[in-house]
């Protein structure tokens, strides 16, 4: 291995229209100059239809639930059907006798605690889902019933039932305070002197994933040529080489005898990392019974052990003087089932003079917390947007007005003016309840406002990208990581195509094999800044492969050859090229095969974070209590856009899942039962068609220069405003705040009806 | 007592109990249970849209439902299938689990999400609603016949190309449903669009993309590309 030289030195132009910056980088011999400002795209920022579409608009696309294979046993797991106990005896018996039943094995033994209803006790096999059901259903399962708490109040009052272990569900409290040099007692001070002043407490709910796709895998055990045990294992997952990790160290398999399949997944949003108990009751039983086994979770399960978001109580004093917020001070705590952890997140994005957070989390007896997209973002961010706001409507601002004078960041400027200009921000009303869009009628519109930040540019981390040139003129890449339906494959394929020079139809992408180079899990929304630079970098080094290999049958040296626009061309003689098929043509027998490893981020670059401003215009029915979300606004920005329609499909996710969030989810716990009432999709409400609003998504273009591609993560930075926009909005339509998610009618009601009245 | 039916009403429900009876009712109730459910607080039925409620399923030639396996016919995409299966067995785990057809997708199980969508005797209808003894004799259509092998219906293909999907797992499913309403509805709308779909929940959140797939795919999908597959 030679050591690598980083003498040579390019000049990137970075940053956006109106605010441009140089900056310069030192690189490799063998590395390509980065994307910026100055680089002509042949596909990058253009619209392109996802290279899976039609595989999936057509039913084709095979999903790891849609694996099946001869002989193949379908699997269930028999959950507590209690919120907090002790098994006192598990009987398998009755399932192993029912004909059909091939395996049973036990996740909990006598003795063992179980802390929430649908806890995982055993599982059960057999040769179709409905013998398993029955299966599952004669296996008895007794227990010492405990008392149980599965609200935080409940669970946080002295006395509680013990959720799991210790003498308290109390997590410590972390308390940080920032500037570090400020004392409480200037906190306490700032907050008296302040000239705006809001002390509020703001609740957010529990919220699960409800990914179509449940979890789960299909495993199926093999013997390799020499007789040794090989296990396959198609799962449902964000992180295909973390399931892979995880059998490996369940199973005591080296990597070798393992290999995990994800071509297809739908949906995670951060439930769906690491060997989950489903995958690994697959590869157990499969290995027990002698056949494949399936087990994917069931939509009650999903919601009950499937991962959520955890909750927030927010109690929060903010104060702000001549224009400038100078203090907030919050103490926020929720519940993340019986594992606890809750932490929400107020992102600064506002310059906050000083300000303290003192932060526990309550155990409880339900389901844990999982990473959700932006993990305790879209909460903080529901309690931080609407502080602003109340505390720009103390000073007579306009709130947009008054983030400007709290916020440095450059590009939010730029995109609140354009999302003011896309939904008219000029018909505001400037009093909540009172003007021209409220209307005099019961029906009554206003608009409101939401930031966001992010600052993911993806990490070197061993990702590493196989190209694959064929004499047919057929492109490959390969990578063993997952697309999670933000169109992962799609823009591996594009920034490959682009720095290689071939045709975009030419290039296939195989992602999904972790037998492939490896590639990060999606979490984070780390997957795009990484794979891209990661495509380029590989796309780079097979354009100088192949170019070394044709060379010698050209007989022209391989320095003075390039690619462009599906033509290889000799650089001072450009009226001298070949197209790609007819250059392909010229290995013959031969492939050109390159697997390079991505390259390290920049320290020269433009902005450590990504922006993102939401407007929302609603509409509230003050008789109902209803909110009809009208129009949405979304400008976000995450470095370069490889795929513009990808790039906006994101942003409309984010949105839609934030109207989620903001008005209809949420996990109803029954205190008296444990039990989770509405573990289904018609109780527990995500939007459907009629709700949806008009959305008017923008990808505001940005050179970042952190990696070679210049691109940064998206998926989550989309989701963080939605709900403080769309409370704001309320609140400008009425005149009064709902400090609660989700902001269904009878809060909306009885805000009103506190203020006095509908109208 | 107030919840009793009158006394000439309980006459008929007395007759009602023939197992004969009580399959067809069942047959109707499923049916009417399969139709798309509204699935928003804001949903209203459209007079375009109205729900039409297929008659009870002939019950063919099958004289025993179970205990235990009995032969089902099944006409799925003009063939004719026959499965050994329990009378529980749903269509959609029948198509899913015994034919290998795996469009349609199982998500809620229950009739609340529409992943599972496919049109039976001219109706959309949640395949996870019906038992797949019940739907012998009808004329079954799944995602996987909407078009030729290696090609793509205009749906299919306008999805594709307004980026109608992102995880894709609701996908077949609204494809189904609007393949369904552009044969309906002549005139086909936003409003019609949206009220058609109101039946299918898609998580990742690409719904108007969806309406404006289902527009493209009306005007006949007039230079959609992408239509042959990409192997």
């Amino acid at each position: 291995m030679t050591k690598k030289n980083y003498d040579r030195e390019e000049t990137l132009k970075l940053g956006f229209a109106g605010n441009v910056v140089e900056k310069k980088v030192k690189l490799a011999d063998d590395q390509a100059k980065p994307w910026d400002l100055d680089t002509k795209f042949q596909y990058a920022g253009k619209h392109i239809p996802r290279f899976d579409g039609l595989a999936k608009a057509s039913g084709r696309a095979k999903y790891s639930y849609d694996m099946n294979f001869p002989g193949m046993l379908h699997a269930r797991i028999v959950r507590a059907n209690i919120p907090n106990g002790k098994i006192t005896d598990i009987d398998v018996s009755g399932a192993e006798a029912i004909p059909g039943v091939k395996a049973t094995m036990l996740l909990k033994k006598v003795g063992d605690r179980v802390r929430f209803d649908g806890e995982g006790v055993a599982a059960v096999c057999a040769t179709n889902l409905e013998i398993a059901e029955d299966a599952m259903r004669a296996v008895v399962v007794t227990y010492e019933k405990m008392a149980h708490a599965v609200i935080v109040d409940d669970a946080s009052k002295d006395g509680a039932p013990i959720v799991d272990k210790g003498d308290t569900n109390k997590s410590p409290e972390s308390v940080n305070i920032n500037p570090r040099e400020v004392s409480e007692d200037e906190i306490n001070k700032r907050f008296a002197a302040a000239d705006a002043k809001v002390e509020a407490t703001y609740r957010t709910q529990v919220q699960t994933h409800s990914a179509l796709e449940t979890h789960g895998g299909v495993a199926k055990w093999d013997k390799d040529s020499s007789g040794n045990p090989t296990l396959t294992v198609w799962a449902s997952t964000q992180g295909s080489f973390s399931v892979l990790d995880g059998l490996c160290g369940n199973l005591k398999l080296d990597r070798s005898q393992v290999e995990v399949i994800c071509e297809y997944m739908g949906g995670g949003f951060g439930a769906k990392f690491g060997a989950d108990q489903p995958t690994l009751v697959a590869a157990n039983l499969a290995k027990k019974a002698g056949a494949p086994v399936k087990c994917m979770l069931n939509r009650k399960e999903e919601h009950l052990a499937g991962g959520n978001r955890p909750d927030s109580i927010h109690h929060v004093r903010a104060g702000a003087t001549d224009g400038k917020i100078v203090v907030f001070d919050v103490t926020n705590y929720g519940t993340g089932g019986y594992t606890g952890g809750a932490g929400a997140r107020n992102i600064m994005i506002y310059d906050m003079g000083a300000s303290r957070k003192v932060e526990y989390a309550v155990k409880t007896n339900c389901g844990p917390a999982t990473a959700m997209r932006a993990p305790g973002h879209p909460q903080g961010s529901f309690v931080l947007e609407q502080v602003v706001d109340e505390l720009a409507e103390k000073l007579n601002m306009d709130p947009i007005e008054f983030r400007l004078k709290n916020d440095r960041y450059p590009m939010r400027k730029a995109q609140y003016e354009k999302a003011m200009e896309l939904i008219d921000w000029s018909r505001r009303n400037k009093k909540g309840g009172e003007g021209a869009l409220a209307g005099t009628g019961p029906k009554k519109r206003g608009l409101g406002v939401g930031a966001s930040t992010w600052g993911q540019n993806g990490n070197r981390d061993g990702t590493a990208m196989a190209v694959i040139i064929n004499a047919d003129g057929g492109v490959e890449v390969r990578n063993g990581c997952q697309d999670i339906g933000t169109g992962t494959r799609t823009i591996i394929g594009i920034c490959a195509a682009e720095a290689l020079g071939c045709p975009l139809e030419n290039m296939k992408v195989r992602l999904g094999h972790t037998r492939d180079p490896y590639g990060p899990a999606s979490g984070g929304s780390v997957t795009a800044p990484t794979v891209t630079a990661a495509a380029k970098d590989a796309g780079h080094a097979a354009k100088l492969a192949f170019l070394d290999k044709i060379s010698k049958k050209l007989s022209v040296d391989a320095a003075k050859l390039d690619i462009s626009l599906g033509k290889v061309f000799v650089k001072d003689d450009p009226a001298k090229s070949w197209n790609w098929h007819d250059a392909c043509k010229l290995l013959g027998v031969e492939t050109v095969e390159v697997t390079k490893e991505r390259s390290d981020n920049f320290r020269a670059n433009f902005s450590g974070q990504v922006g993102g401003v939401q407007i929302a215009e609603v509409e509230v029915d003050t008789e109902t209590g209803v909110v009809r979300v009208i129009k949405v606004v979304a400008v976000h920005d995450a470095g370069l856009v490889i795929d513009r329609l990808t790039f906006e499909s994101q942003i409309l996710g984010g949105v839609i899942q934030g109207m989620s969030f903001a008005l209809f989810e949420n996990r109803v716990m029954d205190r008296k039962s444990g039990k989770m009432l509405n573990n289904n999709l018609e109780s527990y409400k995500i939007p459907g068609s009629l709700d949806m609003p008009e959305i008017v998504t923008v990808a505001f273009d940005i050179s970042n220069g952190h990696n070679s591609a210049g691109v940064a993560g998206l998926g989550e930075p989309t989701v963080i405003p939605t709900a403080g926009a769309i409370a704001n909005a309320i609140a400008n339509a009425t005149g009064v705040r709902v400090r609660s998610l989700p902001m269904t009618p009878d809060k909306v009601l009885a805000a009103l009806a506190a203020k006095g009245g509908s109208r | 007592m107030t919840d009793s039916p009158a006394n000439d009403e309980r006459e008929d429900l007395q007759n009602a109990f023939s197992r004969r009876r009580f399959l067809q009712t069942l047959g109707a109730a499923a049916a009417v249970s399969a139709a798309p459910a509204i699935a928003n607080a804001n949903a209203k039925t459209s007079e375009a849209e109205k729900i039409t409620i297929p008659p009870a399923t002939p019950l063919g030639e099958v004289k025993n439902f179970g205990p235990g396996e009995v032969d089902v016919k099944l006409k799925i995409n003009g063939i004719v299938r026959t499965l050994r299966i329990e009378p529980r067995v749903t269509l959609l785990d029948a198509l899913r689990d015994r034919l290998d057809m795996t469009g349609a997708k199982k998500v809620c199980d229950r009739g609340g999400c529409g992943a599972c969508t496919i049109i039976m005797n001219g109706n959309l209808m949640y395949s996870c609603m019906l038992l797949a003894v019940e739907c012998q004799g009808a004329e079954i259509e799944t995602i996987e016949g909407i078009a030729p092998e290696g090609e793509f219906s205009t749906v299919s293909s306008a999805f594709a190309k307004c980026d109608a999907l992102q995880c894709g797992f609701c996908t077949p499913g609204f494809v189904m449903t609007i393949t369904h309403h552009l044969r309906n509805e002549k005139n086909p709308t936003m409003e019609s669009v949206k009220q058609s779909c109101r039946g299918n929940l898609c998580r990742c959140g690409t719904y108007n993309r969806i309406f404006d797939a289902a527009l493209l795919a009306a005007t006949g999908g007039a230079g959609l590309p992408n239509t042959t597959e990409k192997k």
